[in-house]
């Protein structure tokens, strides 16, 4: 399948009183036309700054010191303003994690939903409006018409974030990054959006980066899953080798911990020992080495490269980024 | 159900209610009633933990609060060993609130950060007259050894320790008046993935050690069903289903319980591939103007419109498994 998006070792960084933190350091993937790919990690690990760093979505303390973006051929690296400003909202959609704040409250819907189309889109106002109730239909909201007059406060929740989503996609862009988009809902109306957002990917035929802190939840809707840590990219591979054979001692860890329906219930849970790492020294070695169970000597002292094995499922290598061979000891029992 | 749990009720709850009044309009001009919590009851058995899950707003906080007498209840009763808080008076009230204990849902925001972790510890002890002066030392460095932290931290402040170790702290601080009942509040949800774990399973061990009885709040099912003995699902103020954790998750009966544990995401692609999903229509209702009837009616596949004109009670099923649908019987017939 044709590349729509690749990423070369990005480096990003915040300027804060003593030095700097290090969110990001040497991320690196593609992602095809049509995929879509779970970027799961805890708080802090760089998951929404990498993936925001792409289209320099970032406060005024970040820096990108290192790294290459390629979008559909361009690259945007180094992209104007002007340019940047025409990509976002166009070519890339967004969708973020808390509706009640991402939305204008003093702005009606249809408004809102239309500055950005009228921006990029030659197109009159009348027929913008005519577009969003469209696309408010298929986000699943009825009378359409009738909540462009409306203001924010007027929805629930799970409107809102619909709302947010017919927002991302009115301008029909290649590729949606959503940034937790379900992590402020409620577990029924989470599974309403998760079945829209499938169903829509299937009809527009876009790209998504989906990131998330919780691994169960992509395991019923994306192709590929990208596990961050620290800063680094730790792992990444299909669906199915992620969940059955997974290599980086960080993801088993955190396989085992999560407690399922179907797990035994009341034992003791296997839990990642120590805490999330401290982001403004960087690591001399593998940033989980702390924490982990399997470390070797070399696990301090060198960074391990993500590195590509052969998958178990398809074609596509498994990528870790782990000095001791995992193979075989973190398969589910 | 486990063998910890004794067949004695610690807790009666009767009846709960709980309306918070508020000013709506764009100028505040008019009174309204949220209706929190509408009529709840329930018990909890000496040395078992009930846990209690729903969405936002359905009122499983305010039931936690209610029945620490941190809300005044609207009306209904609570009895802790016998002893009805709701009409105690302040006096014996505070005598009492030394055996019942909470863990809130933010470690960030529930810890005085001008006040060392040995002082937040001690405070308790001394409050409640629970040792001598020169004991509360030890007993501070025992809880903090407890909760799996090293006693030198005493000396330290908040600001220092990550949430997981707040957390810890926060345990040890509701340990401090050696308490017979727990209410944890949401006590994982502000954590991190990976520190979640630790914390589930320090609260199963400080149960066991001091023999604990548990209300656990929460809206994740699935660390409900790992540490909880019986379950009750909360919609919109009132309990739809109260069972035993192996009735309720083997098999769901209400049509709630059942959209949502289908709701619940699994690690495992293939049964996320085979599944198939019950998704629940619009959004839950309004607590200012809740729906006549059963209040789930508005969402339900199987309403009727009997749904929306009475008002389902709990019934026994057998075993203590107790629905509250008026339609409990036909959807059997229906879905088998």
């Amino acid at each position: 399948m044709a590349k729509l998006l690749e990423v070369n070792n990005l480096h990003t960084r915040f300027k804060v009183r003593n030095g700097y933190l290090h969110a990001v350091n040497g991320v690196s993937f593609s992602l095809d036309k049509g995929e879509m790919l779970g970027v799961v990690g805890e708080s802090g690990c760089g998951k929404s700054v990498s993936m925001m760093s792409l289209i320099r979505l970032l406060p005024p303390a970040a820096q990108i010191t290192e790294g290459e973006v390629l979008l559909d051929g361009e690259d945007i690296t180094h992209a104007s303003v002007s340019r940047v400003n025409a990509i976002r909202g166009s070519k890339v959609g967004m969708i973020f994690q808390d509706p009640m704040t991402s939305l204008n409250p003093f702005m009606k819907i249809g408004d809102q939903l239309i500055e950005g189309i009228v921006y990029h889109k030659k197109i009159t106002k009348a027929d913008a409006l005519q577009q969003a109730a469209k696309y408010l239909k298929m986000v699943g909201i009825s009378n359409a018409e009738h909540r462009l007059n409306e203001y924010p406060h007027q929805l629930s929740g799970g409107m809102r974030q619909r709302v947010m989503i017919a927002m991302a996609l009115l301008n029909e862009p290649s590729l949606v990054i959503a940034d937790e988009p379900t992590t402020a809902l409620d577990v029924t109306i989470q599974a309403q959006i998760v079945e829209l957002v499938k169903s829509l990917r299937e009809k527009l035929n876009m790209s998504i980066i989906w990131i998330t802190h919780d691994l169960s939840l992509l395991a019923g809707m994306v192709d590929r899953i990208m596990v961050m840590y620290g800063g680094y990219v730790v792992e990444e591979a299909v669906l199915d080798d992620i969940y059955k054979s997974p290599l980086h001692p960080y993801t088993i860890g955190l396989l085992k911990s999560i407690p399922s329906l179907k797990t035994e219930a009341g034992s003791r849970l296997p839990s990642i020992p120590g805490a999330p790492p401290n982001l403004f020294s960087q690591p001399t070695g593998c940033p989980f080495a702390p924490r982990c169970t399997y470390r070797v000597d070399r696990c301090q002292s060198e960074v391990p490269a993500l590195t590509a094995v052969p998958g178990e499922t398809g074609e596509r290598p498994h990528r870790v980024a782990c000095w001791v061979d995992m193979r075989g000891k973190g398969v589910k029992q | 159900m486990s063998t910890r749990a004794q067949q004695k009720p610690l807790v009666v709850v009767e009846n709960l209610v709980k309306h918070f009044p508020v000013k709506i309009g764009a100028f505040g001009g008019k009174s309204a009633v949220v209706h929190a919590i509408d009529g709840v009851s329930f018990e909890i058995y000496q040395g078992e933990t009930l846990g209690l899950v729903g969405e936002s707003g359905c009122g499983k906080s305010t039931t936690g609060f209610a029945l620490l007498q941190l809300h005044k209840a609207t009306s209904g009763s609570v009895k802790f060993d016998g002893v009805d808080l709701a009409q105690l008076p302040t006096k014996q009230l505070r005598a009492m609130r030394k055996r019942v204990q909470i863990v809130f849902q933010d470690p960030y925001s529930t810890l005085n950060p001008r006040m060392t972790i040995g002082e937040a510890l001690a405070e308790p002890m001394r409050v409640h007259k629970i040792c001598e002066e020169k004991e509360i030392q030890h007993r501070v460095a025992q809880l903090i050894r407890d909760v799996g932290l090293n006693p030198n931290v005493a000396n330290r402040y908040p600001h220092e320790f990550s949430g997981g170790q707040r957390q810890r702290i926060c345990i040890a601080r509701a340990l401090a008046s050696n308490p017979e009942f727990i209410v944890c509040d949401e006590p994982i949800s502000a954590l991190d993935v990976s520190i979640q774990a630790q914390i589930i399973n320090l609260l199963m061990d400080i149960q066991e050690k001091y023999n604990l009885t548990y209300l656990f709040i929460a809206h994740d099912l699935a660390v409900v069903r790992h540490i909880s003995d019986r379950v009750a699902v909360m919609y919109l103020g009132k309990i739809m289903e109260i069972a035993s954790k192996d009735d309720l998750f083997g098999h769901p009966m209400h049509p709630y319980t059942q959209a949502l544990l289908s709701a619940v995401p699994e690690a495992d692609p293939d049964l996320e591939r085979s599944r198939q999903r019950i998704i629940l229509q619009g959004d839950v209702s309004n607590a200012i103007d809740p729906p006549a009837g059963c209040r789930f009616h508005p969402r339900c596949a199987y309403a009727t419109e009997i749904c929306s004109q009475s008002i389902p009670e709990l019934s026994d099923q057998g075993g203590g498994h107790r629905v509250a649908c008026l339609r409990l019987a036909e959807i059997e017939k229906e879905t088998a």
